[in-house]
Protein backbone atom coordinates (compact mmCIF):
# COMPACT_ATOMS: atom_id res chain seq x y z
CA UNK A 1 0.00 0.00 0.00
CA UNK A 2 1.33 3.46 -0.83
CA UNK A 3 1.69 6.05 1.92
CA UNK A 4 -1.27 8.12 0.70
CA UNK A 5 -3.51 5.11 0.37
CA UNK A 6 -2.56 4.03 3.90
CA UNK A 7 -3.45 7.44 5.30
CA UNK A 8 -6.79 7.24 3.50
CA UNK A 9 -7.41 3.72 4.79
CA UNK A 10 -6.89 4.94 8.37
CA UNK A 11 -9.76 7.44 8.10
CA UNK A 12 -12.54 4.93 8.87
CA UNK A 13 -10.59 4.01 12.04
CA UNK A 14 -10.59 7.63 13.17
CA UNK A 15 -14.32 7.93 12.46
CA UNK A 16 -14.98 4.69 14.35
CA UNK A 17 -13.07 5.96 17.41
CA UNK A 18 -14.92 9.28 17.48
CA UNK A 19 -18.28 7.50 17.24
CA UNK A 20 -17.12 5.00 19.87
CA UNK A 21 -16.48 7.83 22.35
CA UNK A 22 -19.81 9.40 21.53
CA UNK A 23 -21.73 6.14 21.97
CA UNK A 24 -19.85 5.32 25.18
CA UNK A 25 -21.39 8.47 26.64
CA UNK A 26 -24.96 7.10 26.57
CA UNK A 27 -26.18 3.94 28.34
CA UNK A 28 -28.22 2.81 25.36
CA UNK A 29 -25.41 2.61 22.82
CA UNK A 30 -22.37 2.20 25.04
CA UNK A 31 -21.72 -1.43 24.17
CA UNK A 32 -22.12 -0.75 20.47
CA UNK A 33 -19.66 2.12 20.88
CA UNK A 34 -17.04 -0.15 22.36
CA UNK A 35 -17.57 -2.72 19.60
CA UNK A 36 -17.25 0.01 16.99
CA UNK A 37 -13.95 1.02 18.57
CA UNK A 38 -12.74 -2.58 18.38
CA UNK A 39 -13.67 -2.79 14.67
CA UNK A 40 -11.82 0.48 14.02
CA UNK A 41 -8.78 -0.91 15.79
CA UNK A 42 -8.88 -4.17 13.80
CA UNK A 43 -9.05 -2.15 10.60
CA UNK A 44 -6.04 -0.05 11.60
CA UNK A 45 -4.05 -3.22 12.33
CA UNK A 46 -4.91 -4.78 8.95
CA UNK A 47 -4.05 -1.58 7.09
CA UNK A 48 -0.72 -1.32 8.93
CA UNK A 49 0.17 -4.94 8.20
CA UNK A 50 -0.45 -4.28 4.51
CA UNK A 51 2.54 -1.90 4.32
CA UNK A 52 4.78 -3.15 1.54
CA UNK A 53 8.11 -2.59 3.33
CA UNK A 54 7.56 -5.02 6.20
CA UNK A 55 10.01 -7.92 5.89
CA UNK A 56 9.39 -11.63 6.41
CA UNK A 57 10.87 -12.22 9.87
CA UNK A 58 9.27 -8.93 10.94
CA UNK A 59 5.83 -10.39 10.22
CA UNK A 60 6.69 -13.47 12.28
CA UNK A 61 7.77 -11.38 15.28
CA UNK A 62 4.68 -9.19 14.99
CA UNK A 63 2.45 -12.28 14.87
CA UNK A 64 4.08 -14.06 17.82
CA UNK A 65 4.18 -10.90 19.96
CA UNK A 66 0.61 -10.04 19.00
CA UNK A 67 -0.74 -13.49 19.82
CA UNK A 68 1.06 -13.63 23.19
CA UNK A 69 -0.03 -10.12 24.20
CA UNK A 70 -3.55 -10.68 22.88
CA UNK A 71 -3.88 -13.92 24.85
CA UNK A 72 -2.68 -12.22 28.04
CA UNK A 73 -5.18 -9.40 27.51
CA UNK A 74 -8.06 -11.73 26.69
CA UNK A 75 -7.50 -14.11 29.58
CA UNK A 76 -6.93 -11.23 32.01
CA UNK A 77 -10.11 -9.49 30.89
CA UNK A 78 -12.27 -12.64 30.96
CA UNK A 79 -11.01 -14.12 34.21
CA UNK A 80 -11.03 -10.97 36.33
CA UNK A 81 -13.69 -10.63 39.04
CA UNK A 82 -15.97 -7.59 39.00
CA UNK A 83 -14.24 -6.24 42.09
CA UNK A 84 -10.85 -6.37 40.37
CA UNK A 85 -11.87 -4.43 37.25
CA UNK A 86 -10.19 -1.18 38.35
CA UNK A 87 -6.74 -2.72 38.60
CA UNK A 88 -7.21 -4.39 35.21
CA UNK A 89 -7.84 -0.98 33.67
CA UNK A 90 -4.69 0.27 35.41
CA UNK A 91 -2.71 -2.71 34.09
CA UNK A 92 -3.89 -2.42 30.47
CA UNK A 93 -3.24 1.30 30.62
CA UNK A 94 0.29 0.74 31.89
CA UNK A 95 1.25 -1.73 29.17
CA UNK A 96 0.05 0.78 26.57
CA UNK A 97 2.38 3.41 28.03
CA UNK A 98 5.20 0.84 28.06
CA UNK A 99 4.64 0.09 24.36
CA UNK A 100 4.83 3.82 23.57
CA UNK A 101 8.18 4.11 25.38
CA UNK A 102 9.61 1.07 23.54
CA UNK A 103 8.49 2.44 20.17
CA UNK A 104 10.26 5.72 21.00
CA UNK A 105 13.39 3.83 22.01
CA UNK A 106 13.68 1.98 18.69
CA UNK A 107 12.78 5.01 16.63
CA UNK A 108 15.53 6.94 18.41
CA UNK A 109 18.06 4.12 17.96
CA UNK A 110 17.36 3.98 14.22
CA UNK A 111 17.66 7.67 13.54
CA UNK A 112 20.01 9.07 16.19
CA UNK A 113 23.53 10.35 15.64
CA UNK A 114 23.41 11.00 11.91
CA UNK A 115 23.11 14.58 10.67
CA UNK A 116 19.74 15.33 9.09
CA UNK A 117 18.23 11.92 9.92
CA UNK A 118 16.07 13.04 12.82
CA UNK A 119 14.13 16.27 12.37
CA UNK A 120 13.73 18.62 15.32
CA UNK A 121 9.98 18.02 15.65
CA UNK A 122 10.57 14.25 15.54
CA UNK A 123 13.18 14.37 18.31
CA UNK A 124 10.88 16.45 20.49
CA UNK A 125 8.12 13.89 19.87
CA UNK A 126 10.43 10.98 20.77
CA UNK A 127 11.52 12.66 24.00
CA UNK A 128 7.96 13.50 25.04
CA UNK A 129 6.53 10.07 24.22
CA UNK A 130 9.40 8.26 26.00
CA UNK A 131 8.96 10.45 29.08
CA UNK A 132 5.19 10.32 29.41
CA UNK A 133 4.89 6.70 28.27
CA UNK A 134 7.41 5.59 30.92
CA UNK A 135 5.72 7.60 33.69
CA UNK A 136 2.40 6.08 32.71
CA UNK A 137 3.82 2.55 32.66
CA UNK A 138 5.50 2.75 36.08
CA UNK A 139 2.67 4.74 37.69
CA UNK A 140 0.01 2.34 36.44
CA UNK A 141 1.96 -0.67 37.72
CA UNK A 142 2.08 0.87 41.21
CA UNK A 143 -1.64 1.73 40.99
CA UNK A 144 -2.26 -1.89 39.98
CA UNK A 145 -0.09 -3.12 42.85
CA UNK A 146 -1.92 -0.93 45.37
CA UNK A 147 -5.37 -2.07 44.29
CA UNK A 148 -4.29 -5.71 44.05
CA UNK A 149 -2.78 -5.54 47.54
CA UNK A 150 0.81 -6.13 46.33
CA UNK A 151 1.84 -2.64 47.47
CA UNK A 152 0.50 -1.00 50.64
CA UNK A 153 -2.64 0.92 49.73
CA UNK A 154 -1.94 3.46 52.47
CA UNK A 155 -0.11 6.60 51.43
CA UNK A 156 3.65 6.02 51.68
CA UNK A 157 5.36 9.25 52.70
CA UNK A 158 8.90 10.30 53.55
CA UNK A 159 10.88 13.45 54.16
CA UNK A 160 11.66 15.66 51.18
CA UNK A 161 9.39 13.57 48.99
CA UNK A 162 7.97 16.36 46.89
CA UNK A 163 11.34 18.03 46.25
CA UNK A 164 12.90 14.64 45.49
CA UNK A 165 10.21 13.80 42.97
CA UNK A 166 10.58 17.13 41.21
CA UNK A 167 14.38 16.69 41.03
CA UNK A 168 14.02 13.23 39.50
CA UNK A 169 11.54 14.53 36.94
CA UNK A 170 13.89 17.43 36.13
CA UNK A 171 16.78 14.98 35.61
CA UNK A 172 14.64 13.13 33.07
CA UNK A 173 13.56 16.30 31.28
CA UNK A 174 17.12 17.65 31.24
CA UNK A 175 18.50 14.44 29.73
CA UNK A 176 15.85 14.72 27.05
CA UNK A 177 16.53 18.42 26.45
CA UNK A 178 20.27 17.78 25.93
CA UNK A 179 19.38 15.38 23.09
CA UNK A 180 17.76 18.31 21.29
CA UNK A 181 21.16 20.10 21.23
CA UNK A 182 22.19 18.53 17.90
CA UNK A 183 22.86 15.23 16.14
CA UNK A 184 26.15 14.67 17.98
CA UNK A 185 24.20 14.82 21.26
CA UNK A 186 21.69 12.22 20.13
CA UNK A 187 23.14 9.60 22.47
CA UNK A 188 21.18 6.50 23.38
CA UNK A 189 22.34 6.60 27.02
CA UNK A 190 20.83 10.05 27.44
CA UNK A 191 17.48 8.64 26.33
CA UNK A 192 17.95 5.68 28.69
CA UNK A 193 18.62 8.10 31.57
CA UNK A 194 15.47 9.96 30.62
CA UNK A 195 13.44 6.75 30.60
CA UNK A 196 14.95 5.54 33.91
CA UNK A 197 14.17 8.87 35.59
CA UNK A 198 10.63 8.82 34.19
CA UNK A 199 10.08 5.28 35.48
CA UNK A 200 11.36 6.27 38.93
CA UNK A 201 9.13 9.34 38.92
CA UNK A 202 6.12 7.24 37.92
CA UNK A 203 6.69 4.92 40.90
CA UNK A 204 7.42 7.72 43.36
CA UNK A 205 4.51 9.96 42.48
CA UNK A 206 1.89 7.22 42.91
CA UNK A 207 3.34 5.74 46.14
CA UNK A 208 2.29 8.66 48.40
CA UNK A 209 -1.25 8.67 47.05
CA UNK A 210 -3.84 6.82 49.13
CA UNK A 211 -6.44 4.40 47.86
CA UNK A 212 -9.24 6.97 47.94
CA UNK A 213 -7.50 8.88 45.16
CA UNK A 214 -6.70 5.87 42.98
CA UNK A 215 -9.62 6.47 40.56
CA UNK A 216 -8.28 9.93 39.78
CA UNK A 217 -4.74 8.58 39.35
CA UNK A 218 -5.82 5.84 36.93
CA UNK A 219 -7.85 8.32 34.93
CA UNK A 220 -4.93 10.75 34.84
CA UNK A 221 -2.48 8.06 33.73
CA UNK A 222 -4.98 6.95 31.08
CA UNK A 223 -4.98 10.48 29.67
CA UNK A 224 -1.15 10.49 29.87
CA UNK A 225 -0.88 7.31 27.81
CA UNK A 226 -3.19 8.89 25.24
CA UNK A 227 -0.97 11.98 25.03
CA UNK A 228 2.18 9.83 24.73
CA UNK A 229 0.57 7.78 21.92
CA UNK A 230 -0.25 11.06 20.20
CA UNK A 231 3.41 12.12 20.50
CA UNK A 232 4.38 8.75 19.01
CA UNK A 233 2.23 9.76 16.03
CA UNK A 234 4.44 12.83 15.58
CA UNK A 235 7.62 10.72 15.63
CA UNK A 236 6.26 8.09 13.20
CA UNK A 237 4.40 10.66 11.06
CA UNK A 238 1.09 8.84 11.48
CA UNK A 239 -2.02 10.99 11.77
CA UNK A 240 -4.09 8.07 13.02
CA UNK A 241 -1.92 7.92 16.15
CA UNK A 242 -1.92 11.68 16.62
CA UNK A 243 -5.72 11.91 16.47
CA UNK A 244 -6.62 8.73 18.38
CA UNK A 245 -4.04 9.36 21.10
CA UNK A 246 -5.13 12.94 21.59
CA UNK A 247 -8.85 12.03 21.66
CA UNK A 248 -7.99 9.88 24.67
CA UNK A 249 -5.66 12.54 26.06
CA UNK A 250 -8.26 15.31 26.03
CA UNK A 251 -11.33 13.27 26.98
CA UNK A 252 -9.32 11.51 29.68
CA UNK A 253 -8.14 14.84 31.08
CA UNK A 254 -11.71 16.11 31.22
CA UNK A 255 -12.82 12.92 32.97
CA UNK A 256 -9.99 13.34 35.49
CA UNK A 257 -11.08 16.91 36.24
CA UNK A 258 -14.71 15.77 36.62
CA UNK A 259 -13.55 13.27 39.22
CA UNK A 260 -11.48 15.86 41.10
CA UNK A 261 -14.47 18.18 41.11
CA UNK A 262 -16.58 15.42 42.66
CA UNK A 263 -14.08 15.31 45.54
CA UNK A 264 -13.77 19.10 45.71
CA UNK A 265 -9.99 18.93 45.32
CA UNK A 266 -7.57 20.30 42.77
CA UNK A 267 -5.55 18.01 40.54
CA UNK A 268 -2.29 19.44 41.88
CA UNK A 269 -3.42 18.59 45.38
CA UNK A 270 -3.97 14.97 44.35
CA UNK A 271 -0.71 14.55 42.41
CA UNK A 272 1.69 16.01 44.91
CA UNK A 273 0.56 13.84 47.76
CA UNK A 274 -0.81 16.56 50.04
CA UNK A 275 -3.53 14.11 51.01
CA UNK A 276 -1.00 11.69 52.45
CA UNK A 277 0.90 14.36 54.33
CA UNK A 278 -2.03 15.96 56.11
CA UNK A 279 -3.34 12.57 56.98
CA UNK A 280 -0.10 11.29 58.52
CA UNK A 281 -0.45 13.94 61.24
CA UNK A 282 -4.22 14.04 61.70
CA UNK A 283 -5.25 10.43 61.89
CA UNK A 284 -3.64 9.42 65.19
CA UNK A 285 -5.02 12.42 67.06
CA UNK A 286 -8.56 11.50 66.12
CA UNK A 287 -8.30 7.81 66.93
CA UNK A 288 -6.79 8.54 70.34
CA UNK A 289 -10.14 9.79 71.61
CA UNK A 290 -12.08 7.23 73.57
CA UNK A 291 -15.49 6.73 72.01
CA UNK A 292 -17.93 3.88 71.88
CA UNK A 293 -20.06 2.49 69.11
CA UNK A 294 -23.39 0.71 69.35
CA UNK A 295 -23.36 -2.81 67.92
CA UNK A 296 -26.65 -4.31 66.83
CA UNK A 297 -28.04 -7.61 65.56
CA UNK A 298 -29.51 -8.65 62.22
CA UNK A 299 -32.91 -9.21 63.86
CA UNK A 300 -33.07 -5.66 65.23
CA UNK A 301 -32.07 -4.19 61.89
CA UNK A 302 -34.56 -6.37 60.02
CA UNK A 303 -37.38 -5.07 62.23
CA UNK A 304 -36.32 -1.47 61.60
CA UNK A 305 -36.22 -2.07 57.85
CA UNK A 306 -39.45 -4.06 57.60
CA UNK A 307 -41.50 -1.37 59.34
CA UNK A 308 -39.87 1.64 57.71
CA UNK A 309 -41.51 3.83 55.08
CA UNK A 310 -38.33 4.84 53.35
CA UNK A 311 -34.96 3.11 53.23
CA UNK A 312 -31.87 4.34 51.40
CA UNK A 313 -29.09 1.87 50.66
CA UNK A 314 -25.61 3.41 50.47
CA UNK A 315 -23.21 0.98 48.77
CA UNK A 316 -19.42 1.23 48.96
CA UNK A 317 -16.30 -0.76 48.22
CA UNK A 318 -17.16 -3.27 50.97
CA UNK A 319 -20.16 -4.36 48.91
CA UNK A 320 -17.89 -5.05 45.95
CA UNK A 321 -15.39 -6.98 48.06
CA UNK A 322 -18.11 -9.15 49.61
CA UNK A 323 -19.73 -9.70 46.17
CA UNK A 324 -23.04 -9.04 47.89
CA UNK A 325 -24.78 -7.12 45.09
CA UNK A 326 -27.26 -9.92 44.28
CA UNK A 327 -28.18 -10.35 47.95
CA UNK A 328 -28.66 -6.61 48.36
CA UNK A 329 -31.05 -6.64 45.45
CA UNK A 330 -32.95 -9.54 46.97
CA UNK A 331 -33.24 -7.66 50.26
CA UNK A 332 -34.44 -4.54 48.44
CA UNK A 333 -37.04 -6.55 46.49
CA UNK A 334 -38.27 -8.11 49.70
CA UNK A 335 -38.67 -4.69 51.33
CA UNK A 336 -40.34 -3.22 48.24
CA UNK A 337 -42.84 -6.09 48.28
CA UNK A 338 -43.70 -5.04 51.85
CA UNK A 339 -44.41 -1.52 50.67
CA UNK A 340 -41.14 0.05 51.76
CA UNK A 341 -39.74 2.75 49.45
CA UNK A 342 -36.16 1.62 48.68
CA UNK A 343 -33.56 3.68 46.83
CA UNK A 344 -29.81 3.52 46.33
CA UNK A 345 -27.60 6.56 46.95
CA UNK A 346 -24.60 6.54 44.63
CA UNK A 347 -21.64 8.73 45.53
CA UNK A 348 -19.57 9.64 42.46
CA UNK A 349 -16.35 8.26 43.95
CA UNK A 350 -17.76 5.34 45.95
CA UNK A 351 -15.74 2.21 45.30
CA UNK A 352 -12.47 2.29 43.46
CA UNK A 353 -13.61 3.84 40.19
CA UNK A 354 -16.20 6.44 39.25
CA UNK A 355 -19.37 4.56 38.42
CA UNK A 356 -18.05 1.42 40.17
CA UNK A 357 -21.25 1.03 42.19
CA UNK A 358 -23.46 1.50 39.14
CA UNK A 359 -21.64 -1.27 37.30
CA UNK A 360 -21.85 -3.55 40.31
CA UNK A 361 -25.56 -2.99 40.91
CA UNK A 362 -26.31 -3.26 37.20
CA UNK A 363 -24.78 -6.74 37.35
CA UNK A 364 -27.47 -7.63 39.90
CA UNK A 365 -30.16 -6.13 37.61
CA UNK A 366 -31.04 -3.29 39.97
CA UNK A 367 -33.27 -0.92 37.92
CA UNK A 368 -31.62 2.39 36.93
CA UNK A 369 -34.57 4.28 38.35
CA UNK A 370 -33.66 3.21 41.90
CA UNK A 371 -30.08 4.51 41.58
CA UNK A 372 -29.92 8.11 42.72
CA UNK A 373 -26.92 10.39 42.36
CA UNK A 374 -25.65 12.42 45.30
CA UNK A 375 -27.17 15.82 44.40
CA UNK A 376 -30.50 14.19 43.70
CA UNK A 377 -30.81 12.23 46.94
CA UNK A 378 -29.14 14.37 49.60
CA UNK A 379 -32.32 16.34 50.27
CA UNK A 380 -34.19 13.07 50.92
CA UNK A 381 -32.16 11.84 53.90
CA UNK A 382 -34.08 13.86 56.56
CA UNK A 383 -37.29 12.03 55.50
CA UNK A 384 -35.56 8.65 55.52
CA UNK A 385 -36.26 6.17 58.28
CA UNK A 386 -33.20 3.97 57.81
CA UNK A 387 -30.01 4.52 55.84
CA UNK A 388 -28.27 1.21 55.28
CA UNK A 389 -24.57 1.86 54.71
CA UNK A 390 -22.96 -1.22 53.15
CA UNK A 391 -19.19 -1.08 53.13
CA UNK A 392 -19.02 2.66 52.43
CA UNK A 393 -16.91 4.87 54.66
CA UNK A 394 -15.24 8.09 53.51
CA UNK A 395 -18.17 9.10 51.29
CA UNK A 396 -20.48 9.23 54.34
CA UNK A 397 -18.03 10.80 56.80
CA UNK A 398 -19.58 13.99 58.22
CA UNK A 399 -16.06 15.28 59.00
CA UNK A 400 -15.97 16.34 55.34
CA UNK A 401 -18.61 18.95 56.23
CA UNK A 402 -17.53 20.05 59.68
CA UNK A 403 -13.91 19.20 60.54
CA UNK A 404 -11.49 21.60 58.88
CA UNK A 405 -8.49 19.55 59.95
CA UNK A 406 -9.79 16.45 58.19
CA UNK A 407 -8.01 15.54 54.96
CA UNK A 408 -11.37 15.08 53.26
CA UNK A 409 -12.75 18.43 54.48
CA UNK A 410 -14.76 20.01 51.68
CA UNK A 411 -15.48 16.78 49.80
CA UNK A 412 -19.20 16.53 49.04
CA UNK A 413 -20.65 13.57 50.94
CA UNK A 414 -23.92 11.69 51.24
CA UNK A 415 -25.74 13.20 54.24
CA UNK A 416 -26.75 9.86 55.77
CA UNK A 417 -26.26 11.28 59.29
CA UNK A 418 -29.40 13.38 58.71
CA UNK A 419 -31.63 10.34 58.40
CA UNK A 420 -33.61 9.10 61.41
CA UNK A 421 -31.49 5.98 61.85
CA UNK A 422 -28.27 4.76 60.31
CA UNK A 423 -27.14 1.14 60.16
CA UNK A 424 -23.55 0.55 59.09
CA UNK A 425 -22.56 -2.89 57.79
CA UNK A 426 -18.86 -3.19 58.38
CA UNK A 427 -16.29 -5.93 58.85
CA UNK A 428 -14.57 -4.29 61.83
CA UNK A 429 -13.75 -0.88 63.27
CA UNK A 430 -10.72 -0.44 61.00
CA UNK A 431 -10.77 2.95 59.27
CA UNK A 432 -11.60 3.14 55.54
CA UNK A 433 -9.30 2.97 52.55
CA UNK A 434 -8.16 6.55 53.07
CA UNK A 435 -7.31 5.75 56.70
CA UNK A 436 -9.52 8.43 58.24
CA UNK A 437 -11.59 8.06 61.41
CA UNK A 438 -15.34 8.25 60.72
CA UNK A 439 -17.41 10.15 63.31
CA UNK A 440 -20.63 8.83 61.81
CA UNK A 441 -20.02 5.52 63.63
CA UNK A 442 -20.16 7.26 67.03
CA UNK A 443 -23.37 9.23 66.41
CA UNK A 444 -26.28 8.29 68.70
CA UNK A 445 -28.59 7.38 65.79
CA UNK A 446 -25.99 5.05 64.30
CA UNK A 447 -25.76 1.34 65.02
CA UNK A 448 -23.15 -1.03 63.65
CA UNK A 449 -23.80 -4.50 62.23
CA UNK A 450 -20.37 -6.14 62.22
CA UNK A 451 -19.41 -8.96 59.88
CA UNK A 452 -18.93 -9.77 56.22
CA UNK A 453 -21.45 -7.76 54.19
CA UNK A 454 -22.71 -10.83 52.32
CA UNK A 455 -23.27 -12.86 55.51
CA UNK A 456 -24.98 -9.91 57.21
CA UNK A 457 -27.33 -9.32 54.30
CA UNK A 458 -28.24 -13.01 54.05
CA UNK A 459 -29.11 -12.89 57.76
CA UNK A 460 -31.14 -9.71 57.17
CA UNK A 461 -33.08 -11.37 54.35
CA UNK A 462 -33.99 -14.29 56.59
CA UNK A 463 -34.95 -11.98 59.45
CA UNK A 464 -37.07 -9.69 57.24
CA UNK A 465 -38.95 -12.74 55.92
CA UNK A 466 -39.67 -13.70 59.53
CA UNK A 467 -40.67 -10.19 60.60
CA UNK B 1 8.59 26.29 3.48
CA UNK B 2 10.13 22.84 3.59
CA UNK B 3 7.88 19.85 3.20
CA UNK B 4 8.61 18.78 6.78
CA UNK B 5 7.37 22.12 8.08
CA UNK B 6 4.22 21.90 5.99
CA UNK B 7 3.47 18.37 7.17
CA UNK B 8 4.26 19.29 10.79
CA UNK B 9 1.85 22.24 10.67
CA UNK B 10 -0.87 19.99 9.28
CA UNK B 11 -0.16 17.54 12.12
CA UNK B 12 -0.44 20.33 14.68
CA UNK B 13 -3.75 21.45 13.20
CA UNK B 14 -5.10 17.92 13.45
CA UNK B 15 -3.83 17.68 17.04
CA UNK B 16 -5.63 20.85 18.11
CA UNK B 17 -8.86 19.70 16.49
CA UNK B 18 -8.57 16.33 18.23
CA UNK B 19 -8.16 18.05 21.62
CA UNK B 20 -11.41 19.94 21.24
CA UNK B 21 -13.23 16.99 19.71
CA UNK B 22 -12.24 14.72 22.60
CA UNK B 23 -13.62 17.18 25.14
CA UNK B 24 -16.76 17.83 23.11
CA UNK B 25 -17.85 14.20 22.55
CA UNK B 26 -17.70 13.16 26.21
CA UNK B 27 -18.90 16.37 27.84
CA UNK B 28 -22.33 14.94 28.64
CA UNK B 29 -21.39 11.52 29.99
CA UNK B 30 -23.42 10.41 33.05
CA UNK B 31 -21.53 9.22 36.18
CA UNK B 32 -23.01 5.80 35.49
CA UNK B 33 -20.73 5.41 32.49
CA UNK B 34 -17.52 6.92 33.88
CA UNK B 35 -15.88 3.53 34.47
CA UNK B 36 -16.72 2.04 31.05
CA UNK B 37 -15.72 5.30 29.37
CA UNK B 38 -12.33 5.29 31.08
CA UNK B 39 -11.89 1.66 30.14
CA UNK B 40 -13.02 2.28 26.56
CA UNK B 41 -10.64 5.20 26.01
CA UNK B 42 -7.96 3.00 27.57
CA UNK B 43 -8.54 0.51 24.76
CA UNK B 44 -8.42 3.24 22.11
CA UNK B 45 -4.93 4.40 23.07
CA UNK B 46 -3.94 0.85 22.21
CA UNK B 47 -3.67 2.39 18.72
CA UNK B 48 0.02 2.51 19.59
CA UNK B 49 -0.07 -1.05 18.23
CA UNK B 50 0.22 0.62 14.80
CA UNK B 51 3.52 2.10 15.96
CA UNK B 52 4.63 -1.23 17.40
CA UNK B 53 3.90 -3.02 14.10
CA UNK B 54 5.77 -0.37 12.10
CA UNK B 55 8.93 -0.31 14.19
CA UNK B 56 9.02 -4.10 14.42
CA UNK B 57 8.27 -4.70 10.76
CA UNK B 58 10.51 -2.03 9.29
CA UNK B 59 13.69 -2.34 11.40
CA UNK B 60 15.56 -5.44 10.32
CA UNK B 61 18.11 -5.60 13.17
CA UNK B 62 18.46 -7.36 16.51
CA UNK B 63 17.38 -4.42 18.67
CA UNK B 64 14.35 -3.78 16.48
CA UNK B 65 13.42 -7.45 16.74
CA UNK B 66 13.83 -7.83 20.50
CA UNK B 67 12.39 -4.49 21.63
CA UNK B 68 9.78 -4.64 18.86
CA UNK B 69 8.63 -8.03 20.13
CA UNK B 70 8.05 -6.65 23.62
CA UNK B 71 6.34 -3.55 22.21
CA UNK B 72 4.00 -5.89 20.30
CA UNK B 73 3.20 -7.93 23.42
CA UNK B 74 2.44 -4.81 25.48
CA UNK B 75 0.43 -3.03 22.79
CA UNK B 76 -1.70 -6.06 21.90
CA UNK B 77 -2.40 -6.74 25.59
CA UNK B 78 -3.61 -3.12 25.80
CA UNK B 79 -5.86 -3.49 22.74
CA UNK B 80 -7.40 -6.91 23.42
CA UNK B 81 -7.62 -6.54 27.20
CA UNK B 82 -8.93 -2.99 26.94
CA UNK B 83 -11.83 -3.77 24.61
CA UNK B 84 -12.64 -7.09 26.29
CA UNK B 85 -12.79 -5.64 29.81
CA UNK B 86 -14.95 -2.73 28.61
CA UNK B 87 -17.30 -5.14 26.86
CA UNK B 88 -17.64 -7.17 30.05
CA UNK B 89 -18.60 -4.07 32.00
CA UNK B 90 -21.14 -3.00 29.40
CA UNK B 91 -22.58 -6.48 29.01
CA UNK B 92 -24.25 -5.91 32.36
CA UNK B 93 -26.21 -2.93 31.09
CA UNK B 94 -27.88 -4.87 28.30
CA UNK B 95 -31.63 -5.11 27.94
CA UNK B 96 -32.32 -1.92 29.87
Amino acid sequence: MSANLTTLAYLPTIIAFILALKFLSSPKHARLGNQLGAVGMALAIVVTLAQKHIYGLGYAIIAVGGVIGGAIGWIGARKVKMTDMPQMVALFNGVGGGAVALVALIEFHEKAGLPGRMLANESVAIIISALIGSISFAGSMIAFGKLQGLVSDRPIVWRGQRVGNIIILLVGITAGAIILGGHDLQLIWLLLIEIAAALAFGVLFVLPIGGADMPVVISLLNACTGISASAAGFELRQDVLIVSGMLVGSSGSLLTLMMCRAMNRSLGNVIFGAFGQIQAGGAEAASAEDKSVRATTAEDVATMLAYAHKVIIVPGYGLAVAQAQHDVRQLADLLTARGVNVEYAIHPVAGRMPGHMNVLLAEANVPYTQLKEMDEINSEFPQTDVSLVIGANDVVNPAARSDQSSPIYGMPILDVDKSKAVVVLKRSMNPGFAGIENHLFYEPETSMLFGDAKDSIIKLIAAVKAA
Amino acid sequence: MSSNTAVFLAELTVLILAIFLGIEVISKVPTLLHTPLMSGTNAIHGIVIVGAILITGLNDNLLGQIVGFFAMVLASANVVGGFAVTDRMLEMFKGK
